[in-house]
This record gives C-alpha cells, structure tokens and sequence, in this order.
C-alpha cells in the first residue's frame, strides 16, 4: 500500500497536470487522442473491477461498451432524445442486460465463463450488426449529436470536451476507489483468491459476482456513451472482442487489480500506438508478444511491480528499525496485490 | 426432397469441418485444461498456408493440405514449448491471456504477409456428382469423407496403439499417468501437434468452398467452443456428435428460419442449453 501521507497530494499533482495538459499540447489532435485514452481508461476501469479485483475474465467487455454508445447513437439520432437523457438511459441498459447475462454467465466457473462471455459478446457483435432496422448495420451510426451544454458550459470543441471526458474519468475512479476499499470491495477479492474460503466467510457468491458484473457493465455502457458524443461515429466493429484485448492489454502493462493500472496502461498504450503510426493495422504483432511476455515475465504490471518495491522496502527499513518484533504484518501487505 | 437433401448435405459438410476443429481444441483441453483461444487462429494459418502452397509453389491440393498440416503442428508445438509449458503453475487466468495474445500475434503476421482482404483456393474438384436426382458438389463429399476418414483414424490411433493411450491416460488422470512412466511433455507436445494439425486440415478442406481472410477463425473456433462445452471439455466423441448438431442446426436454421441470423444459431443454442443445464449436455465430461 501507498503510505498516506503522500498519496494525496501526489494524486493532487497528477490532476493538476491532466488540467494543464491541453495547455502544453501541440495541437488539438493530441487533445483529442489524450480524451479518447480516458474513455477507454474509464472502460477499462470497469473490466478490471470483475477481471483484477474479482478474477473473472469476461470477454465481452467491449459488447457492453457497444451497448451503451448505440444506446446514446439511436436514440439521439433517430429518435431525437437529448444527449444527456440518453446517456443515463445507456449506462442503465448495459446494467440491465449486464444483470441478466450475468446472472447467465455466471452460473460457470473460470474457463467456462470467459468462454461463454465471449460468445456473449460476439452475439451482441452479431445482434448490432444484423439488426440493420434498428442499429444502421455495417454503414453504423454517423453524426450522432455531440453533448449539449448544461447551463453555460458548451461541449462543441475538443477543449471542453476533453474536460467533460477528465470530469467523469474522476469520478469514476472516484467511485471505484470507493467501492473496491469499502466492505463489498473486500468481498470481490475474498471471491478472486479463493471462491470456496469466500463462499465458507459467508460470501454470498452468485449475489456478489452478478453485483460486479453489473457494476462493471455499467461502467462499460457508460464509457460507451461518452465514446459514442466524443467520436460521434460508431460502428459495429466496436463490440467485437479485439476491442475487449485492448482493455486486458491497457490493465495488464499498469497493473492488474489496481486503481490506477488501467488508466496508466491505457494512456501509456494509446501513446505508444500513436508514435508508431505505421503500425496501427499491425499494433497487434507487438501487442500479442507484449500480452505473452506480461503474463510469463511481469505479471503484476508497473503499479503492481511499483507497489510490490514499496512493500518490499517498508519491510526492510522497518526491519531495521525494530529488528526484534516480527514483519508479518507488513507481508500481508505485501499479500494484497497476490 | 432435393431441397432437404441439401441442407443435409450441408449439415454434414459444415458439421465435418466443426468437428475436426472440434476435436483438437477438445484434446488439448483434456491434456493441459487450457482454452486454446489461439486454436482458430492455427485453424487461419493452416487456409493461408495451403493457399499460398497450392497458389504460389502450385503444389498439388493434398501435398498442400500435409504440408499446411506439417507447419501448423510445428506452430502448435512451438506454442506449448515456448508459452504453454512454461506457464502451467501459473492461475488459469494467464494461460487464457497468453493465448488471447498468441491469437492476436498470429492474425496479425498474416495480415501484414498477406493483407486483409480476402483470398480464394482454387476449387480442386470442381465437379458436380449425381446419384440419380440427387446432385452434389464432389468438395463437399470430399470434406465430409476426409473428415470423417481422419476421426475414424485419430479413434484408431488413440485406442489402438500405445502412443495414442498415453494421451487419453493423460486426460484422465494427470498424476497417475505420471506414476506409470508417461512422459508428460511427450504427451503434451504430441497433442498440440495433432491439434494443430487436425486444424490446418480443417482449413484446408473448407477453404476451395469458402473464403480466406485473417479474422476467418473467429466463428469457427467459438462455434468450436459452443461444441465443446455442449459435448463436454475434453470429450472426443461429445465433439463429434456437438459439431454435427451445430452443423445441422446452422444448415437447417439458414433455409428454414433466416440466412441472416444463421451465425447466431449456435450461440443462441449455448445460452439456452447453459439457462437450464449449466453442467453441459454430457456432464461427466464438463467440469462446470
């Protein structure tokens, strides 16, 4: 664990520095791509609430994500509903169907659920793409409305959108700090390292699972109506699980099971694919390997890693200073990040 | 009549090659208990390579299915020394990982040697077999003949001889197959080159009747998953008979209810089996 007293003022400077940022960027395009890398954040944010802190691989991530920016898309473009009504109404139908496929899924164990999450998300792939009455096919939905202002704040340039796209990546992260150190958080790692003891605690298993999952399904649906005012142009490729390797790929390089991993994957990864322009058809030849050696070399990623050093060196400098009483304690800490 | 026979014809050509792939996901789950996600992308190389044997060194459409069959084994062999082996005391969850990541390596190779658009195999058979009113097309029959030749054999080899049996000791007991001296990485490396093998011949007899692209083994191989999880994990004949019941749902589901939603079926098949028998059709089989 970090040590308190400096945790808060390093997160102060961290967002100090995401207020600044537009300031120092280049152009608007580096704008745009820093925003884009947060409305995956918040994604993936919510994927590592069932993946990193519940052990649960579900692949069908980004179907959800899908949901919630076709939500936002036909309901603004064909039906006229104002943007910030369809986006509640999108977070909320990725929970209800989260609920439901949930509830589903996670009647099955380990492998057989994150195979059966990603038939899930491939029929919701399907579902968008066939449904041409409803979602517009493979042409996708295109000048959906960006999000209208609320009082005298305006969202029509990347500026304030990149603010309005930073408001809610803190809040989410907010809210999972929350929830992950609140009792129930506690309960999804009891699940992650050990169903059966969990369930022996007391741990209602299939009511917490289904809580994650609908947690972390409503995260996805509402990055995905975030995605849909932001690029306003969306298509049904976007549920197809690739999107959702993204994401494991975004939590596994910052740290799986962490606050902060997934956000510092996210922009670490979408910076590194940008440099490498050239790359972007065949980001996956170095992303796979990547995958491969994370698992096989560094399974903990930077913040686990980073966190792992600190345990480490608490232990040691408190060894030091009282070298006869016992150091189990800060091994447990250690034990956290497991 | 025709009409029926038809949609029978392409139950069974569909349910041959779903069964093949079928068969080697089923193996290597039984050996190592790892969802191979990696497995259709083998499935991809083994089209590509037979394509480019058949269209580039213009090889003869069986010497390029072996040969697609000798690198695809090799490639699957690889995988299990250089990522699989080494990770077998690591959670599941990695395993699923390194497999997503070998998936994604592999389709991307491809996609930069040859592009993302599609490719066809020239039809080596491009004939129309008749038997009284009845008319086939001689790719179909061959598929369906092949394939079932091939699981007829793989029954033989793996009941028959004394190689095949450590495989299915294997299966069955980890540790007591280790107690009576089989080779553990033998068996293992023995059943990713079958598996991989068994792939690439899949592909290779589809692809004179279908199209070649990298994202080309995505259905295949979640319909492979549907199959096993129906048939039970690591069942050899629950493949078979899943990928003949997907196989003929699809056929018949396409003609009878909607071409469009054809792709659906199988899925929709899962999520209503799993709603009221979340152990699997064959439960002896599943580990649910």
């Amino acid at each position: 664990m970090m040590s308190k007293t400096w945790q808060k003022p390093l997160l102060a400077v961290l967002l100090a520095l995401a207020i600044i940022f537009p300031m120092f960027a280049a152009n608007d395009y580096y704008i745009y791509v820093m925003s884009l890398a947060y409305i995956m954040a918040i994604a993936a944010v919510g994927l590592n609430l069932i993946l990193g802190y519940t052990g649960q691989l579900n692949l069908a991530h980004a179907g959800f994500m899908a949901i919630g920016a076709y939500t936002v898309g036909i309901l603004t473009v064909d039906y006229g509903v104002p943007y910030w009504v369809a986006f509640v109404i999108a977070g909320l139908l990725s929970a209800v169907i989260g609920f439901f496929a949930g509830l589903l899924s996670l009647r099955l164990k380990g492998h057989f659920f994150s195979i059966f999450t990603l038939c899930v998300g491939f029929m919701i792939y399907l579902i968008i793409e066939k449904w041409d009455t409803l979602t517009h096919g493979t042409v996708g939905i295109i000048d959906i409305p960006a999000p209208t202002g609320i009082g005298p704040i305006r969202f029509d340039n990347t500026w304030s959108q990149y603010y309005l796209v930073l408001f809610f990546l803190v809040v989410s992260l907010w809210l999972m700090s929350r929830i992950v150190h609140s009792l129930l958080g506690r309960a999804f790692i009891a699940i992650r390292n050990g169903e059966d003891l969990a369930e022996t605690l007391g741990i209602n298993l299939m009511r917490t699972k289904v809580l994650a999952f609908v947690l972390s399904t409503f995260y996805a649906g509402m990055a995905g109506a975030l995605y849909a005012g932001f690029v306003r142009f969306i298509g049904p490729a976007m549920a197809l699980e690739s999107h959702t390797f993204d994401m494991i790929a975004f939590i596994l390089v910052g740290g799986i099971g962490t606050l902060f991993g997934p956000l510092l994957g996210a922009i670490l990864l979408t910076w590194l694919t940008q440099s490498l322009q050239f790359l972007q058809d065949f980001r996956m030849i170095v992303f796979g390997p990547l995958l491969i050696l994370l698992v096989m070399y560094f399974p903990q990623g930077l913040i686990g890693y980073w966190r792992e050093r600190q345990a480490r060196r608490a232990a040691a400098s408190m060894q030091d200073r009282r070298l006869q009483r016992s150091v189990i304690g800060s091994q447990q800490e250690v034990g956290t990040n497991a | 009549m025709n009409i029926f026979f038809q949609q029978v014809l392409n139950g069974l050509t569909l349910g041959s090659v779903y069964a093949l792939v079928a068969l080697g996901l089923t193996l290597v789950y039984g050996i190592l208990h790892i969802p191979n996600f990696a497995h259709g992308a083998l499935y991809m190389v083994g089209a590509y390579m037979a394509f480019y044997l058949v269209g580039s060194l213009g090889a003869n459409y069986w010497v390029a299915m072996a040969g697609a069959a000798l690198v695809v084994a090799l490639l699957a062999v690889l995988s299990d020394r250089l990522i699989f082996h080494r990770l077998r005391n690591a959670p599941p969850l990695h395993d699923m990982i390194a497999a997503i990541g070998l998936l994604l390596f592999l389709e991307a190779g491809i996609q930069a040697i040859w592009g993302a658009e599609f490719h066809r195999l020239a039809p080596p058979y491009p004939q129309i077999v008749r038997i009284f009113d009845l008319v086939a097309p001689a790719q179909r029959l061959i598929i369906i003949a092949a394939a079932f030749g091939l699981m007829f054999v793989l029954h033989l080899f793996l009941t028959r001889t004394l190689t095949g049996s450590t495989i299915i000791a294997m299966a069955q007991n980890r540790e007591g197959a280790s107690l009576v001296g089989i080779d553990a990485t033998r068996v293992s490396v023995l059943t990713f080159a079958i598996s991989g093998a068994l792939a690439a011949v899949a592909a290779t007899l589809f692809a004179p009747i279908n199209l070649i692209y990298p994202s080309m083994g995505h259905l295949v191989i979640m319909k492979a998953f549907v199959i096993i999880i129906l048939g039970g994990m690591g069942s050899i004949p629950g493949a078979i008979v899943g990928g003949l019941v997907i196989g003929f749902a699809e056929s018949f589901g396409a003609f009878y209810v909607s071409t469009n939603y054809k792709d659906i079926i199988a899925f929709a098949l899962l999520v209503l089996i799993l709603s009221f028998r979340p152990q699997g059709l064959f439960p002896s089989g599943a580990r649910a």
